[in-house]
């Protein structure tokens, strides 16, 4: 009998092998939770997804049967790394309809809007590196920045977006410190997880911040023309003229996140350091998935197909925010995005998400805990809902189902608490002085932490 | 050779654990020469050990359903010999407030406690008792849910205004809760894997966080973030207190095959205390019983391949 496995050996050898600045990318108790989520019975308000069921099949098949007809061989080529002449076109057009104005040469194709943060976490950062973010900020950007060691300061949000005065507080306290960050990484527009988006006051702010520090800017932008009211604001590119801002465009929020395209604008040096590093990572990006973009934009307005993607994604935000409203308890509160895809809610401290997540499951709905949106731990009591990816029904059933149990839990907790609040207690002489009573029904969740045990 | 059915997965919040170890067995047992018959355990697992007739299934399923004795009542039910403990020795294992009232009452050392279920706080105000049981366990006091062998859920609540909190965290994952002393000391594991012949302990592991900070649930599934001594080093006399402990503990709950008995030793006494005891201990590389049995010359596939033999021999029993 050949035995061929040691499981010390095992450790052992991969273990020594990992590099160090791996360490810093941790998994979390949430991934377990999450393998859970993907299973059809489960409503899944968790995704961050947009709804490709309403692209039509017989526009896919026409447009595939183009790119064979006329572009075969070239869709079935590699592509230069900085992405294919007529797809340039098409960035520019939707570029464009935000106000922007973009240099073929200023652009560099990615493979998703994923790539260019890895790209510019790749180009700027060393180790202990300082990089600004919002929080919370995307749970997507959390590995790169860790997989680069930076030192990530989350600036907090409020309904008009990141607090530009406090993210100047902090840039004074890095300053005295001797410490500059490299960028900032900001998601003005229907953010990713807030939903909340940046007033013009504090684009402007931010911009003239970044100049006058000299600090780049990561502009994330994949929901800007997800707009479901109110009037667009201009992008902190056009703000700024492309002097301190990377902006990072897609095309999986208005066409596919299947074709896996997205595009860096960047000033020309960075955007040189950009190319550098995809080279390294991908060659190029997807030619057929670029062949397939441009016979897009030659066939059709691509603005329609945007038209009744907000059109729906409208309808299903309002029967969200109706949803929260009738089945959230009084004690939880959350954002109303004018655009995106997500809703961020807030329950009290002294219920965690996570914990949550798993008793939701029980109830075969899922969505995603806060913490996934920090580095620092916070978020324990918040939690993200997308509306785009889920049909109303399932809006409402889902919501429904998360109100009973955070409902349940508050009452559990108001049962705990309130008895704890009435003296006097069941055995011999009471050692809590009166006011602790009060402090027992605060919040206090920060010091409730993991304990150490290993089970498995 | 045998035809032998993995049952992994499933639907509990442990599936990705559970995928890891069978993935893990399924080599093992393609590298002995067995036939695998790989099912992610769902709505179909009768259907498909029905259809597949299975010689034998290993049972490398963790959490509810595939620990509690769910999953092993339907292969007795089928008539399909199964690796590990049978449905009762399940039981016992996985409620942890039924294994420490056991263990209890027969003596063996645990944390004391205290357990509820939700209705004793909605309906009898059991709330009420909280300052005395406070008391009487002092802070920092562990909130734990009755079921589910990994750490989600359980909660260390250092003063009394996280309690509360604690306890609301502890019932998203059960109906029953325990509250218990926390003992400040090393931690240990005791597995024990049976022979042909009688059941042996392997040597003690003790779990080492890496950074220094508590060992939490993410941890102890990557390679790299804690570190594991095996055999651990303490003294004889607390190495075969230890393992005489776990043996106790596995026989009492009438465990089969192996089974793994979690275990303190407190800092300030040197006590030795029974934590649990987990019917299907994990089996992913990072994993304490296959280290513990390769410390004691028993690899993987040995371990896997006697596993499987006795499941075979019980059923001709």
């Amino acid at each position: 009998m050949g035995e061929r496995r040691s499981t010390k050996r095992d450790l052992e050898r991969y273990g020594s092998l990992f590099a160090t600045r791996m360490q810093g990318v941790r998994s979390s108790a949430m991934r377990d939770l999450m393998a859970v989520t993907a299973q059809p019975e489960i409503i899944s308000l968790a995704g961050g997804l947009p709804d490709t069921t309403t692209f039509p099949p017989e526009l896919m098949a026409s447009l595939m049967g183009k790119v064979a007809e006329e572009a075969c061989a070239r869709a079935l080529q590699y592509g230069p790394t900085e992405g294919s002449e007529e797809i340039k076109s098409c960035i520019g057009q939707v570029m464009a309809a935000e106000g922007m104005r973009a240099d073929p040469e200023d652009i560099l194709v990615t493979t998703g809007g994923q790539q260019v943060i890895d790209l510019v976490c790749r180009a700027l950062l060393d180790p202990g590196d300082v990089v600004i973010a919002e929080a919370p900020t995307y749970p997507g950007a959390v590995p790169s920045l860790c997989a680069f060691q930076a030192d990530v300061i989350q600036i907090e949000m409020d309904g008009s977006g990141m607090r530009v005065d406090r993210m100047e507080e902090a840039l004074e306290r890095l300053d005295r410190a001797g410490r500059k960050p490299k960028f900032i990484y900001t998601i003005p527009s229907f953010q990713n997880p807030a939903g909340v988006t940046m007033v013009l006051e504090r684009r402007q702010r931010l911009v003239e911040i970044a100049a006058e520090r000299e600090i780049l800017i990561l502009e994330d932008n994949p929901y800007g023309l997800l707009r479901y009211e109110g009037e667009a604001l201009p992008t902190l590119r056009s703000l700024d003229g492309g002097e301190y801002v990377i902006y990072l465009g897609t095309f999986s929020k208005i066409l596919s996140p299947g074709l896996r395209l997205g595009w860096a604008s960047a000033p020309r040096p960075v955007l040189d350091k950009l190319n550098l590093g995809k080279q390294g990572a991908d060659l190029c990006s997807s030619s057929f998935s670029q062949a397939f973009v441009a016979a897009y934009f030659a066939a059709q307005d691509w603005r329609s197909y945007l038209r009744t993607l907000t059109e729906l994604y409208r309808k299903r935000r309002d029967t969200m925010l109706d949803a929260l409203a009738e089945h959230l308890p009084s004690e939880a509160s959350w954002t109303r995005p004018a655009g995106g895809l997500f809703v961020w809610a807030t329950l009290p401290a002294y219920i965690d998400t996570t914990d949550l997540l798993a008793r939701a499951l029980r109830e075969q709905v899922a969505f995603v805990p806060g913490r996934a949106a920090y580095v620092d731990g916070r978020g324990g009591s918040e939690l993200r809902l997308n509306f785009s990816g889920v049909t109303d029904d399932d809006i409402r059933e889902g919501v429904r189902r998360i109100g009973r149990i955070v409902r349940e839990q508050v009452d559990m907790y108001s049962t705990l608490t309130g008895v704890q609040a009435a003296p006097p207690p069941l055995t011999r002489a009471p050692e809590r002085a009166p006011g602790r009573a009060l402090e027992a029904a605060g919040d206090n969740t920060a010091r409730v932490v993991p304990l150490r045990r290993a089970t498995r | 050779m045998s035809r032998v059915a993995v049952l992994k997965g499933g639907r509990s919040l442990e599936r990705s654990v559970s995928l890891k170890s069978g993935a893990r067995v399924e080599d093992a047992l393609e590298r002995l020469g067995h036939e695998v018959i790989s099912i992610d355990v769902g709505h179909d697992l009768v259907d498909r050990l029905i259809g597949d007739r299975p010689d034998v299934a290993f049972v490398a399923l963790h959490g509810p359903q595939g620990e509690d004795g769910t999953v092993q009542e339907l292969l007795e039910l089928l008539g399909i010999p199964y690796t590990a403990s049978g449905p009762s020795a399940c039981i016992r294992c996985t409620d942890k407030v039924l294994a420490k009232h056991l263990m209890r009452e027969a003596g063996i050392p645990t944390p004391d406690f205290y357990a509820f279920n939700a209705t004793a706080f909605t309906e009898l105000g059991a709330a009420r008792a909280l300052p005395a049981i406070e008391r009487h366990l002092d802070f920092p006091l562990v909130v734990k849910p009755a079921g589910g062998g990994s750490a989600l859920g359980i909660k260390f609540a250092p003063r009394a205004e996280d309690v509360a909190p604690a306890l609301v965290a502890a019932f998203s994952y059960d109906t029953k809760v325990l509250l218990e002393r926390h003992i400040a000391g090393r931690d240990l594991a005791v597995s024990v894997l049976e022979g042909p012949d009688s059941a042996e302990p392997l040597p003690v592991v003790e779990a080492v966080p890496r950074d220094g900070r508590f060992y939490d649930f993410e941890a102890r599934y990557e390679i790299g973030r804690t570190s594991f001594a095996c055999p651990a080093d303490l003294d004889d006399q607390w190495t075969w207190r230890a393992q005489e402990l776990a043996m106790r503990v596995y026989e009492l709950f009438g465990c089969y095959g192996f089974a793994r008995v979690d275990l303190m030793l407190e800092h300030d006494t040197n006590d030795l205390y029974v934590l649990e005891a987990n019917a299907i201990p994990g089996l992913t590389e990072t994993s304490l019983l296959p280290q513990a049995a390769e410390a004691a010359g028993i690899g993987f596939d040995q371990l896997v391949g006697r596993v499987l033999d006795l499941a075979r021999s019980r059923s001709l029993a």
